[in-house]
């Protein structure tokens, strides 16, 4: 239990002691090594690399050093990552092995390890992060913490201005003037659908009713996006007292995470920081000292996409199958248990802190006219730089593949960008200028969704494109509602045909006719939106659509059935890099001989087509 | 499959369950709204669901088999098969497909001639489909009991899946 004027020194002194992170001048003489453990950089053996470090400087017996586990710095392609501070060198794809030569050479000698320096865009190797092409446009709000504290550690979180809106919020503020603010800062909510923020808080604290709830929703389930755990992985504790801001407002004493379970470092940094709050008081009976309980409660969810729809995962909580329920009532009438509930996604609550404590009109300043602030997105797919961007609302999806992403690899050509997952679509190249945000990726047969950006070259069949979306939607249709249930199913059947070589015409305008019917007819978002990647690939690529279906041919090469792997016998030079990447023998030719594929042992796969440095494999 | 495993469960397992549920029964309150969170630590402590445990929470929860097995069915995490010695997940988020991992699916279900959801009748593997394990710096992605092996070929697939037998070939030769 800490009293606030604790909490001040703790903030204080940490604030102090933390400067080298923020500040490249700091006069200090201890330097920090920073080694991310986002999950992608966990899985490629950044705890080792850790546990390395911590081992050597121990043996050397070197002082003044001190190597912190942080969240996520966004730029997953070139993990792991160790970033040394307060000078700000930025190590890409450390290896265990490396850390005996960054601690002799940079930390001892004061040399850099230039061989360990990232590669910007054009190839020259950069020294600092911020000097990253991939940093520049970005501007981070939601992501502010995220790789610059250790999110285990409350102390931290709590120097860079950490637990500072809650305590205004309760000693200085009304619950309308918590509302006005974020009315006022134009948040919209991050989750997909765009609903004023300031609005749903105020609709729940006007509900009447004893107990209310407030809800996290971070069941992230677009396949491909990696934001909000990211968020709560980098930066646990600015959710959490988003949360109890949010209970004061609306009146209520306790929250619910619903968390994936697939999620397992999110889940346990949670687990860790409700408890340190807990120890603090800034979570528990009389936070700081006002009267104000708050408790919150981690449910984590069993793999099912259709949770992350507001309805079906309040039914999740209570124990039963996440099926939605029909609208109105809205949560904010009658929620979890029939109690008026706020659910708000992971990223909406990582603005609320930052926008109190800098007033709405530092935050509407940022974006566009109907969009405000920042986005996040999980950039991934063809493109350079995968990993986690921030960008004001208003930047174009140009920028963002080009500048920040460093453009498609391979010397491949942009074919189209999917936003919104499976309930989105796909931006093909005409659009490349159009700036992201909400009602503009509307107009072009988009969403902005959650946040997850695919990138596509153009070896990609839409087609197939598609069909792996309708896979999902109906693996993960909830089964509640015939047009979601059995629509789904059929549409994907029809996309079944097409990609197997054996569709008609007939078949693209029966698909289309059943888009808009499910479209119009589902009971929820899910639904609804189910038929949007057909639809927008349709729009945009429905030459593709008919090659299938007409000339039997995939120019793409992905639909096996169609496709005819074969060696232009001009362009071979015998190298054998294709039959020594082939996984079944299916090329044949010895020396220097040029190639050819076995049609009858062929599987397809397209492994050569990969390798040839000749380009001389096709259709 | 459930009456099959009803048959051959011994004693011995029984007792192991009955002593894994008391312990969640002492822990967690009878209310309904605790299903989920008492089906998630039987999964992780058995791998799957045995039908004893679903029966034991019936009583505990007072909720009905059938909506027990209906939650079950709904939620992925949640099998009622126990899962193979190596279980191999392949992401199957759109990153990782984006960048070929249906191919690697293929290639497995080819192999050991199972689909996604499905275990060897030997019980040595077992393969799912997952959305998104967070590693798409790294796509595709399969793992192996959670070790993730990034950047994964087909090829990659073939050694991985080639050392395993071999390993386990060599194991059961020298306990012949």
């Amino acid at each position: 239990m800490k009293t606030i004027e604790e909490i001040h020194k703790i903030r204080e002194e940490k604030r102090k002691e933390l400067d080298l992170r923020k500040n490249t001048k700091a006069d200090t003489r201890e330097k920090h090594i920073l080694v991310c453990h986002g999950t992608g950089c966990t899985s490629s053996k950044s705890p080792q690399i850790l546990e390395n470090f911590k081992r050597i400087i121990k043996e050397k017996n070197i002082e003044n050093v001190k190597v912190i586990k942080t969240g996520c710095f966004g730029l997953c392609a070139k993990g792991p990552i160790v970033i040394i501070r307060p000078e700000d060198t930025f190590y890409a794809n450390c290896t265990p092995e490396d850390c005996e030569e960054i601690i002799q050479s940079h930390i001892i000698e004061g040399k850099v390890v230039e061989r360990l320096l990232a590669k910007d865009i054009d190839g020259s190797k950069v020294q600092k992060l911020d000097d990253l092409s991939f940093y520049k446009k970005q501007k981070r709000i939601a992501l502010k913490n995220c790789g610059m504290i250790n999110p285990e550690e409350i102390d931290e979180y709590i120097a860079f201005d950490g637990y500072k809106a809650l305590e205004e919020v309760l000693t200085k503020w009304t619950p309308e003037d918590v509302i006005k603010t974020i009315s006022d800062s134009g948040l919209r909510g991050r989750g997909g659908a765009g609903f004023p923020t300031g609005k749903k808080w105020e609709l729940t604290r006007a509900s009447e009713g004893n107990q209310k709830y407030v809800v996290c929703n971070a069941d992230e389930g677009d396949p491909g996006a990696f934001m909000d755990r990211s968020i709560l992985e980098g930066d646990p504790h600015s959710v959490l007292e988003a949360m109890t801001i949010a209970g004061y407002t609306i009146g209520a004493n306790r929250g619910f995470i619903y968390v994936r379970a697939e999620y397992p470092i999110a889940v346990q940094r949670l687990k860790i920081a409700i408890k340190q709050a807990e120890d603090y008081g800034i979570l528990g009976k009389n936070i700081f000292n006002t009267g104000f309980d708050f408790d919150i409660e981690i449910r984590l969810g069993a793999g099912a996409f259709v949770c992350g729809e507001e309805t079906a995962l309040l039914e999740s909580i209570e124990g039963k199958r996440g099926q939605p329920r029909l609208k109105p009532p809205y949560p904010a009438q009658a929620g979890l248990w029939g109690k008026p509930t706020l659910i708000n996604n992971v990223e909406t609550y990582a603005n609320i802190a930052q926008i109190i404590l800098n007033g709405s009109e530092w935050y509407s300043a940022i974006g566009t006219e109907n969009s405000k602030g920042t986005k996040v997105f999980a950039l991934g797919g063809n493109v350079n730089n995968i990993g986690l961007v921030e960008v004001p609302m208003g930047t174009t999806l140009r920028e963002i593949v080009y500048d920040i992403g460093g453009g498609i690899p391979n010397g491949r050509d942009f074919k189209a960008a999917q936003t919104g997952g499976p309930s989105g679509g796909c931006i093909p190249k005409e659009h490349l200028d159009t700036p992201i945000e909400y009602e503009s990726l509307k107009s072009i047969g988009s969403m902005m969704g959650s946040g997850g950006l695919i990138v596509m070259d153009d070896t990609k069949c839409m087609v197939s494109l598609a069909k792996f979306y309708l896979e999902f939607t109906v693996s993960e249709s909830c089964g509640k509602c015939t047009p979601c249930r059995i629509g789904t199913k059929r549409m994907l059947e029809i996309l079944e045909k097409l990609c197997d070589g054996k569709g008609t015409k007939e078949d693209i305008s029966k698909l289309e006719k059943l888009a808009i019917n499910i479209q119009k007819s589902s009971i929820c978002g899910l639904g609804q939106s189910a038929p949007n990647p057909v639809i927008s690939t349709l729009k945009y690529f429905r030459d593709e659509f008919e090659e299938h279906a007409v000339d039997k041919v995939c120019r793409a090469l992905e639909c096996k059935a169609m496709a005819k792997i074969k060696i232009d016998q001009e362009k071979c030079k015998g190298c054998g890099l294709c039959q020594k990447n082939c996984p079944v023998s299916a090329i044949e030719g010895e020396g220097r001989d040029k190639r050819v594929i076995n049609q009858e042992k062929c599987i397809k796969c397209g492994t050569c087509l990969t390798t040839c440095p000749f380009k001389a494999i096709g259709n | 499959m459930q009456n099959a495993e009803e048959n051959t469960m011994c004693e011995e397992m029984k007792e192991k369950i009955t002593t894994f549920m008391n312990e969640l029964f002492n822990k967690y309150k009878q209310e309904k709204d605790n299903l989920i969170p008492i089906l998630e630590e039987v999964q992780e402590k058995f791998g799957y669901i045995p039908k004893e445990a679903q029966k034991q929470i019936s009583e505990f929860l007072t909720i009905p088999m059938a909506e027990i097995y209906g939650v079950i069915t709904f939620y992925s995490r949640f099998t009622l098969e126990p899962k193979g010695k190596y279980a191999i997940s392949v992401c199957l988020g759109t990153a990782c497909f984006v960048k070929g991992s249906r191919k690697i699916m293929d290639r497995l279900t080819e192999r050991l001639k199972i689909q996604p959801g499905q275990t060897t009748e030997d019980g040595m593997f077992s393969i799912d489909e997952t959305r998104c394990v967070g590693a798409c710096g790294l796509a595709p992605v399969f793992a192996v009991n959670g070790e993730v092996h990034g950047k994964a070929t087909v090829k990659m697939l073939d050694t991985v899946l080639d050392e395993i037998l071999k390993e386990e070939k060599g194991v059961t030769n020298e306990n012949n």
